[in-house]
C-alpha cells in the first residue's frame, strides 16, 4: 500500500475540517489533487531520479497534522541569537505551517508588494492567488498534488510591474512540536515584469529531539525582465525530514539566481524544476551540501531550455563525512527549436571519510543545433598536496582540513548577489566546519583531527 | 642545531635516502648539491615530513628534541622551515587567512594569545617588503596564478613571516630569472642571522653567487659522497658531476 492512501483517506474523513481552516483560493484545488493522487504512488528508492531517496518511506510514519490550526508558540528571538542577526531584511515567520507575520515589516515595502498569509488573504491577495495557485506546480506530480491537497497555510510575495523591491524579504520557517509533526507549506511567488525582488528563507528547527516531516511547494511566476534571487538556507535538525519542490517559470529577459544551502538536516529531498520559457532570459541555479552523521541530502534539478538565446549556469557542490549520503540528480533539456541555447551543469563533491557515500547523475538532453552545453561531475577528497604545504606552514591538520573545506564552497558563496548574505554564509559554513555551528544551542564538540565535519 | 644519523627513507618501497649523515650549526648555510635523482628533495621532504616517505632507518635530533617523531605543523611550530620546489596552488584560501592561521597556530603552540587583526597586518607589510611581494598577491588565493617567480617570493615571504631556525630551500632557484633570482637571494640574505642556519638545495651553482654558502655537500645515490667549502661548488660548475660519480661508483667496484 502506498503512504498516499493514510493521506487521501484522512482528507476524505476531516476534509470539511481542513477547509474550514484554510482559505477558498488553496480549497478550490483540492479536489483535483485528491482525483490526482488516486492510484498514484511516491517514488520509491530505485526509481528514475530516485535512486537513492525513498519518498514512499519518508511520507509512510503516521506524524501529526496540526488540521484546526491550533496556535503554537515559537521563540523567535532564539534561532537568530548566532545566526543571522544584523542583516537587514522585511522579516516574516512561519511556525510549522502556519503565516506569522511579522507586524513591523509590512510598512517598509514598497507601494504594491504583498507579502501575506495564503490563508487569511484579502481580497486584493484572492485574485492573485486565483490567478497562478496551481499554475505552475503540476497537480500530477504526487508530492505537488499531496502538498496541494494538505496545505492550508503558506505565504504569497507578490511584487507588482516595474517595482524594486530594495530590502530582502527573509521569510523564516520555524518549527516546534512535543511530538511528531508533518508540516505542509504553500508559497507562491509572483515577480511580475521588469519587477525586482530578493529573498531569503531559512528553515531551522527549535525542538530536536522530536521527528518532522516538513513538505513545501514553492510557485514562481517571474515575469517579462524581472530579476529574482532566491536563497533558500536550511539549517535544521537531524530529526527533521524535507521535501521541498520549488518550481519556477522564466518569462523572457528574466533573470533568476537560485541558491540551495543544506547546512544541518536529517532527510532532505529538494526539486529545483525550471522552465525557461521566453528567450533572453539567464538562470543560475547553485546548491551547496554539507552533510556529516547520518545526513542525507538529495538535490534533483531540472532546467528546461523550451526556447533560445537563452543562458543557464548550475553548480552543485558536496562536502560529505562520516556516513552521510549525498546524492544529485541534474537534467538540462534544450528543447527542440531553441538555438543559441548556453547552458553549464557541474557537480563537484568531497568525500572528507571513507565511509561517506556520493551518488552523481548528470544529464544533458539536447534536441538543437547550434547551441552551447557541457556537463560534468567529480567526487574526490581534499587535496592531500594542499594539505601537507599547510602543514609545513604550522597549521594544524584539522584547521588545514577546514580551510580547504571552506575554501571548496567559496565559489557557491560568491555566487551569493547580497553582500551582507554572503559574509554570513561563510561565517556559517565555517562555523559548520570547525563543528560550532549550534553553538548557543548545545557546544560540545570536542576537535580532533579525524571527526572533519563537526555535528552540534 | 640539526643532527641527521644513518637516515634512510624510501617511497613506495624504493629506498631513496642511504644513510645520510649531516650535522648543521646555528649561523651556517650548507649548500647540497647533485645530479637529478639523487634524493635531495626526498631529504628536505622527509626533513619537513611528507606522509609520502617512509623512514625506515636512523635518527635527527632538531634542537635536542627528535624531530621525526613530531608532525609536520609541530616541525614548522620548532623552527623548521620548507621553501617548495613546487610550491602548492590552494584556490579559495587567501593568503592572509592562510598566514594568519599559521602564525596564531604557532603562537597558540607557544601558549601566546593570537596577533590582533592589525598587528597581522601590520607585521604582513614589514615582511612583504623582504622580498617585494605585491599587495595584490598577498589579497589573492595561495599560490593561484602566481608566476613561478612570484610563487618563490611568496615561499621567501613565508619564511621571513614564520621566523624559522632552520630553512631548507628546495631548488629555490630554479624557474627564476636573474632578476627574481636576485630579489629571492637578497631576502634570504635579509633573513640571515647568527641564530639561524639555512640549508640550500640546488642543481647549479649560480643561486650560491648569492647565498654563499658555508660548506658544500655533493648528493648522490641517497649518500652525501663529498663534503667540502664553497669552492667544491665552483670545481662541480666547472666540471659537473661525472667525476664524482666514477669516483664513487669506482670506489664501490673495489
Amino acid at each position: 500500500m502506498s503512504a498516499i492512501t493514510q493521506y487521501t483517506d484522512l482528507y476524505r474523513e476531516l476534509g470539511s475540517r481542513i477547509d474550514a481552516a484554510s482559505s477558498p483560493a488553496l480549497n478550490a484545488l483540492r479536489p483535483a489533487a485528491l482525483a490526482a493522487l488516486e492510484g498514484s504512488k511516491l517514488p520509491t528508492k530505485g526509481d528514475e531520479n530516485y535512486e537513492m531517496s525513498d519518498l514512499d518511506a519518508l511520507y509512510a510514519p503516521d506524524y501529526g497534522l496540526n488540521i484546526d490550526r491550533l496556535e503554537v508558540a515559537a521563540d523567535t528571538d532564539e534561532p537568530f541569537r548566532c545566526d543571522v542577526p544584523n542583516l537587514s531584511t522585511s522579516l516574516y515567520y512561519i511556525f510549522n505551517d502556519s503565516y506569522h507575520g511579522s507586524g513591523f515589516a509590512q510598512g517598509q515595502l514598497p507601494s504594491g508588494v504583498i507579502v501575506a498569509s495564503l490563508r487569511n488573504a484579502d481580497e486584493a491577495c484572492r485574485e492573485i492567488i486565483a490567478r497562478h495557485y496551481g499554475t505552475v506546480a503540476p497537480i500530477d506530480d504526487p508530492q505537488v498534488a499531496l502538498n496541494t491537497l494538505l496545505a492550508q497555510d503558506g505565504i504569497l510575495v507578490y511584487v507588482p510591474a516595474g517595482v524594486v523591491v530594495e530590502k530582502p524579504i527573509q521569510l523564516v520557517n520555524l518549527l516546534r512540536a512535543n511530538s511528531a509533526l508533518m508540516t505542509n507549506r504553500r508559497v507562491l511567488i509572483v515577480i511580475e515584469a521588469g519587477a525586482q525582488a530578493k529573498m531569503l528563507v531559512c528553515d531551522h528547527t527549535q525542538s530536536h529531539d522530536v521527528d518532522f516531516l516538513n513538505t513545501q511547494v514553492i510557485e514562481v511566476v517571474v515575469g517579462d525582465g524581472a530579476t529574482f534571487d532566491f536563497y533558500d538556507l536550511e539549517e535544521a535538525s537531524e530529526r527533521t525530514h524535507r521535501v521541498s519542490s520549488m518550481w519556477v517559470k522564466q518569462a523572457a529577459n528574466s533573470n533568476v539566481l537560485i541558491n540551495g544551502i543544506t547546512l544541518m538536516n536529517g532527510t532532505t529531498r529538494n526539486n529545483y524544476h525550471i522552465d525557461i520559457d521566453g528567450t533572453h532570459a539567464e538562470t543560475r541555479l547553485l546548491g551547496m551540501a554539507i552533510a556529516s552523521g547520518s545526513q542525507h541530502i538529495d538535490n534533483h534539478t531540472y532546467i528546461g531550455h523550451n526556447v533560445g538565446y537563452c543562458h543557464s549556469n548550475e553548480l552543485f557542490k558536496y562536502v560529505l563525512d562520516d556516513d552521510a549520503v549525498g546524492a544529485f540528480t541534474g537534467k538540462i533539456l534544450v528543447a527542440p527549436g531553441s538555438p543559441r541555447t548556453e547552458a553549464y551543469q557541474s557537480n563537484r563533491n568531497v568525500c572528507a571519510s571513507s565511509r561517506a557515500k556520493m551518488y552523481t547523475k548528470p544529464q544533458l538532453e539536447i534536441y538543437t543545433d547550434d547551441v552551447k552545453c557541457g556537463h560534468g561531475s567529480t567526487v574526490g577528497q581534499l587535496d592531500q598536496d594542499a594539505m601537507f604545504y599547510m602543514q609545513t606552514r604550522g597549521i594544524s591538520c584539522h584547521e588545514a582540513r577546514t580551510l580547504l573545506m571552506q575554501a571548496f564552497m567559496s565559489d557557491i558563496i560568491d555566487g551569493v548577489r547580497l553582500d551582507a548574505l554572503k559574509d554570513r554564509l561563510r561565517h556559517l559554513v565555517e562555523k559548520r566546519f570547525a563543528g560550532t555551528l549550534a553553538q548557543c544551542r548545545s557546544c560540545a564538540a570536542s576537535q580532533s583531527c579525524h571527526s572533519k565535519i563537526k555535528k552540534k | 642545531m640539526l643532527e641527521i644519523n644513518d637516515l634512510h627513507a624510501q617511497i613506495e618501497g624504493k629506498e631513496i635516502l642511504k644513510g645520510i649523515n649531516l650535522a648543521v650549526k646555528a649561523g651556517e648555510v650548507h649548500a647540497i648539491m647533485g645530479p637529478n635523482g639523487s634524493g635531495k628533495s626526498t631529504l628536505a621532504s622527509v626533513l619537513a615530513g611528507n606522509p609520502a616517505f617512509t623512514v625506515t632507518g636512523g635518527t635527527v635530533t632538531f634542537n635536542g628534541k627528535d624531530l621525526l617523531a613530531m608532525s609536520p605543523e609541530d616541525r614548522s611550530h620548532e623552527g623548521l622551515f620548507l621553501s617548495f620546489q613546487y610550491p602548492v596552488e590552494i584556490p579559495g584560501v587567501s593568503m592572509v587567512n592562510f598566514m594568519r592561521a599559521a602564525i596564531n597556530e604557532k603562537r597558540k603552540y607557544y601558549h601566546q594569545e593570537p596577533l590582533s587583526a592589525s598587528d597581522f597586518l601590520k607585521l604582513m607589510r614589514e615582511k612583504r617588503a623582504v622580498v617585494e611581494l605585491d599587495n595584490k598577491l598577498a589579497s589573492r588565493s595561495v599560490n593561484e596564478g602566481f608566476s613561478g617567480g612570484e610563487k618563490k617570493r611568496n615561499e621567501i615571504f613565508q619564511m621571513a613571516m614564520l621566523q624559522p631556525k632552520l630553512s631548507i630551500l628546495d631548488e629555490t632557484d630554479s624557474g627564476l630569472d636573474i632578476d627574481a633570482l636576485r630579489t629571492v637571494a637578497g631576502g634570504v640574505n635579509k633573513l640571515k642571522t647568527e641564530n639561524n642556519a639555512t640549508i640550500v638545495i640546488t642543481h647549479y651553482q649560480r643561486l650560491l653567487d648569492y647565498i654563499k654558502p658555508d660548506f658544500v655537500h655533493v648528493l648522490y645515490k641517497g649518500r652525501i659522497v663529498k663534503t667540502g667549502g664553497p669552492e667544491l661548488a665552483l670545481v662541480l660548475e666547472d666540471k659537473g658531476y661525472d667525476w664524482i660519480k666514477q669516483e664513487f661508483d669506482e670506489s664501490k667496484g673495489k
